[in-house]
């Protein structure tokens, strides 16, 4: 396994850019969905660049952390994005970190976010910080349990080797097993993405907010990096969800032709998993805060149940 | 000369190091300089050539073969003073002297603050006693000899956490701590007996892989003594009470040492008389051993996040940490039942990788939660905040510890329990019982574990370290004084090394597992010319936490380029933060430790069992209360549910059985004539 210079530019490339236009798209298609007009799907590029381009106005209350933690969360939602199998069967830095890496990667910078959001001593931010690190305290053995039930069928952490063993006739795309786990890393995609059930996206209300409470206090190009950072981040937990449950269609060779298929499937399972995300969203209220404990309970359920059903459906 | 004549030589320097640092202290017990001067260094020296002794026999294969040689010439028949320094022994003994070294420097300054309060010469003088206690302990190769250099450790750690006796909280902590170390000991005695009764003596050499001669039950029974003897030292729960208590109210420099070494002294112990005496274990064992530590993980980190005192936090983190070494020894001890010596090395391996790194980095959140509680006189977290503008260095070095405890890469923790979930995921496959679901539950309960423990320390950090100053103590907070800071960067060093390059480290770990599985497992786990870190499966997962380093560091380039493209001419100003349009905040508005846990409290209430209790004044409506007491805290469940009920029956029993002790001689002599009568009886 040797690590292609070229790959991990183009694989860097393609997390930057397709980042903000998953996001921009799952905004505009909801806006849709509820017969709004909605902003383009380029939107995100524009407020990023927007963002890049103010002044700043940091706190006086503030620490180094404060400037420090937005590169945190970005570069380690970067470096988790370089981990994952996306348009090739083979992650260009996959010797670096396996899914495990992955996680604690993410982890990383939801740590310093939340640090961030501690730090210009905002009772808002803390509000967020607080409620942040809960929902993932309670999202990550349901995350965990999925993934160890697909890690342990393919005998391996390593997301490339996860791919493969996918790919192998004798791996059903349906079996119970994979749909529960399916199941559960969905609902877990939701929580820790701030999506509706847990956290709306789109409201700066108060008493509601979690992942904006924290960067309330930030702005130009730190808030910038933070909301790349966090797109990003969705854009990569989708991407484990379709490649590793759906491997269709990725490409296990560099020709032309397998890579243009790989890149076209790519996109159109983005664009199914995307829409199942709106269709969520637009049909479901927001829970309340201690409801969704409950929510990520059955995700933990529905883990524990898949990985007991690898003994009946091996 | 063989190669083992330098570390022995090593070795005997650092035990007289801390004899003569130990002497110091009490000649110098009047002058508190000289008796801080030569008890801190002399022990710095010694310990320094403790961890040149152990390394050397470590990686030089030196501890393969059994080197022993006798302490002092025994007058008692059995007990010998045997010092052995095999592989596991050198492990742990680079442990103790690793921290004992960051310590005594740290020592140097944080003694000062006793000056003309309190006997630094008797702190020093029992410090280096400990250290000797303890590495004696991990080198001792006779029961016997094992047992009494235990008990002294038991006393001197008495003696540490009771130094500041005149607070009513020390001398209560002290007491709790003495009487679970007793029982403990206690209940070693008894199992060591059983091991005598099998072997005949009391050498440890005579002990190796007894338990595989010994009837069954008599197995088990030795089993479950060990492993309630050294669990309680561990802290395991539910035997962990008495270890926030006494963990906190010790001086910072020794919470550090307690917490780092000696509790990992129960984990020594259960790893030599599982995997060295006790022979192939029964399922149950590995078993037991898999559920104590995911029980005492989880339960430790929740009753961390419920702390606000910063020290008893970091206790209950040490109970954690001990339930994450326990799933690794744990797991191995099933594989060893089942015969996957190759999965037992990684399972021990994960476990012992584990020990090291929760005295380096635990040992470090000590140190600077003893600075910051130099610098702001309190424990309590309500009462700091901003003090990472005030004490840069203490807050990079509690920061760099944080993250490490989190498990977060690309520091230490993360590596040890990535072996974990590695050795756990591979476990499945191992058996095709009902067990073997245990492993994936126990991950989960890991991965449970390690984001509650992030959550625990974004609170610790935040709330010590960001915002505003919460009290005019934290507000004049200064920062620490050199040595002090010195000791935090060794182990920071340390911590980052273990995380970088454990590659480098598991080399050591050779000997050892050769000794106890056969198998030598640094090579498996190398890939990549040593930098990356291997699982040892075929096409298994990889990690190297240095490549993910590098590569963070060279991804900057992404934000440099953005901000040459689009922000060159951005430009920053300070101002305050809002404040919803009120004027100024304060303080008191910021959010709190109590707060910041608040959501943990409530989904976890059946455990917590939260009491709340609010009191207004108010003069027209109770919107605009002119004053407001608030009181909440949680249900301790242990004591109230197992210890009290406990302890009011043996009051209870006691008290009946006082009629027995009536006081009169001619009743104790027919007590006397009748157990003799019985005993007769008996062998008839």
């Amino acid at each position: 396994m040797n690590l292609d210079p070229l790959k991990i530019l183009l694989q860097m490339i393609l997390l930057l850019l397709l980042a903000p236009l998953v996001s921009s798209c799952i905004r505009n298609w909801k806006a849709k969905l509820q017969n709004r007009r909605g902003a383009p799907v380029w939107q995100m590029y524009s407020d990023l660049v927007k963002f890049f381009r103010k002044d700043m106005v940091i706190s006086e209350h503030a620490s180094w952390i404060f400037p420090f933690a937005p590169y945190v969360v970005f570069i380690g939602a970067l470096a988790a994005g370089l981990l994952v199998p996306m348009v090739t069967a083979q992650a260009p830095l996959s010797l670096f970190g396996d899914v495990l890496a992955l996680v604690g990667l993410l982890a990383l910078g939801r740590f310093f976010l939340a640090l961030g959001g501690l730090d210009p001593g905002s009772a808002f931010g803390g509000m967020g910080s607080s409620r942040e690190m809960t929902i993932a305290a309670v999202a990550e053995p349901a995350m965990m349990l999925a993934i160890f039930t697909v890690a342990i069928t393919a005998g391996s952490t390593d997301l490339s080797h996860i791919i493969q063993a996918a790919q192998s006739p004798n791996w059903k795309l349906l079996n119970p097993t994979h749909v529960m786990a399916f199941a559960a890393l969905f609902i877990v995609l939701l929580a820790e993405t701030g999506r509706i059930p847990v956290d709306n996206p789109a409201t700066h209300l108060e008493l509601t907010m979690i992942h904006e409470a924290m960067l309330l206090e930030y702005s130009g190009r730190y808030l910038a990096l933070m909301e790349w950072g966090s797109s990003i981040k969705q854009l990569v937990l989708m991407t484990v969800l379709v490649n590793v449950f759906f491997p269709v269609g990725i490409a296990t060779t560099g020709t032309a032709a397998a890579l243009g298929i790989g890149a076209l499937a790519y996109a159109g399972k983005l664009i199914l998993l995307a829409a199942a995300v709106v269709v969520v969203e637009t049909t479901n209220a927001k829970l309340r805060l201690f409801r969704v404990p409950d929510l990520l309970s059955t995700a933990f359920v529905l883990g524990a149940v898949a990985l007991l059903s690898t003994f009946l459906f091996q | 000369m063989d190669n083992f004549f330098i570390p022995a030589f090593l070795l005997n320097l650092c035990l007289l190091g801390y004899v003569a640092g130990a002497v110091a202290g009490l000649l110098f017990l009047r002058f508190e300089k000289s008796a801080n001067i030569f008890s801190f260094g002399l022990a710095a020296l010694a310990s320094l050539c403790g961890v040149i002794a152990c390394v050397m026999a470590l990686a030089t294969g030196a501890t393969a073969t059994n080197h022993t040689f006798e302490l002092l010439p025994s007058l008692i028949p059995y007990l010998q003073f045997t010092v052995r320094m095999d592989s596991l022994g050198a492990f742990f003994g680079l442990i103790v002297s690793l921290l004992g070294f960051a310590l005594s420097i740290y020592s140097f300054s944080y003694a000062r603050r006793f000056y003309g309060r309190k006997n630094v010469g008797a702190l020093g003088a029992f410090f280096n006693l400990l250290l000797l206690a303890t590495t004696l302990v991990f080198l001792a190769g006779n029961a016997f000899f094992f047992l009494i250099v235990w008990e002294i450790m038991a006393l001197t750690s008495f003696c540490l956490i009771s130094f500041e006796h005149e607070k009513e909280e020390t001398r209560s902590a002290g007491m709790l701590f003495f009487i679970m170390s007793h029982i403990g000991t206690g209940c070693l005695i008894l199992g060591f007996l059983l091991l005598f009764q099998a072997s005949g003596n009391y050498s440890f050499d005579g002990f190796h892989l007894l338990g595989n001669s010994m009837s069954p039950a008599k197995r088990d029974a030795a089993f479950l003594l060990f492993l309630a003897g050294f669990g309680v030292k561990a802290g395991i729960v539910p035997l962990h009470i008495w270890l926030p208590a006494a963990h906190s109210v010790a001086p910072s420099n020794v919470s550090s040492i307690m917490s780092g070494v000696v509790i990992k002294a129960g984990i020594y112990g259960m790893t030599r008389v599982f995997f060295d005496f006790l022979g192939v274990p029964p399922e149950w064992w590995g078993v037991t051993l898999l559920a104590i530590g995911t029980i005492s993980a989880v339960l430790g980190v929740l009753y961390a996040l419920m702390e606000h005192d910063l020290k008893h936090l970091l206790a209950y983190h040490s109970i954690e940490n001990i339930g994450i070494i326990l799933m690794g020894l744990g797991a191995s001890l099933m594989f060893l039942h089942s015969g996957h010596q190759l999965l037992a090395s990684l399972a021990l391996i994960a476990g012992l990788y584990h020990t090291i790194n929760h005295a380096v980095f635990k040992g470090l959140l000590f140190l600077g939660a003893g600075a910051v509680l130099h610098a702001t006189y309190t424990r309590n977290m309500e009462e700091m905040g901003g003090l990472a503008k005030r004490m840069r260095w203490t807050a990079f070095f509690f920061l760099i510890g944080a993250v490490a405890i989190s498990a977060l890469p690309p520091l230490n923790g993360f590596v040890s329990e990535w072996l974990t979930y590695q050795s756990l995921l591979q476990g499945f496959g191992t058996t095709t019982s009902l067990v073997r679901i245990m492993f994936p539950i126990s991950g989960a309960m890991l991965a449970l574990t390690g984001a509650l423990a992030a959550m625990c320390f974004v609170k610790a950090f935040g709330i010590t370290f960001l915002a505003q100053p919460r009290s005019d103590h934290a507000r004049n907070a200064h920062e620490a004084a050199f040595t002090m800071l010195l000791g935090q960067g060794i182990l920071t060093a340390t911590c980052v090394f273990l995380g970088l390059f454990p590659n480098v480290f598991l080399k050591l770990f050779d000997p050892l597992t050769q000794q106890f599985t056969g198998q030598q497992l640094s090579a498996q786990l190398n890939a990549a010319n040593g930098l990356v870190l291997s699982s040892t499966a075929a096409q298994g997962g990889t990690v190297s936490m240095l490549g993910l380093a590098l590569l963070g560091l060279s991804l900057l380039v992404a934000p440099l380029v953005l901000w040459l493209l689009f922000a060159t001419r951005a430009k920053i100003r300070r101002g305050p933060t809002w404040d919803c349009g009120l004027r100024g905040l304060t303080p008191q508005m910021e959010y709190t430790a109590t707060g910041f846990s608040k959501p943990i409290r409530m989904i976890f209430k059946a455990l917590f069992r939260p009491h709340r209790k609010v009191q207004r004044e108010y003069d027209f409506s109770p919107y605009f209360a002119t004053t407001v007491r608030f009181e909440s805290h949680v249900e301790e469940v242990f004591q109230t549910r197992i210890y009290r009920p406990l302890n009011r029956l043996v009051l209870h029993t006691s008290r009946r059985l006082r009629a027995l002790q009536a006081g009169s001689i001619q009743a104790y002599l027919i007590y006397i004539f009748i157990t003799l009568l019985a005993l007769l009886i008996f062998t008839l």
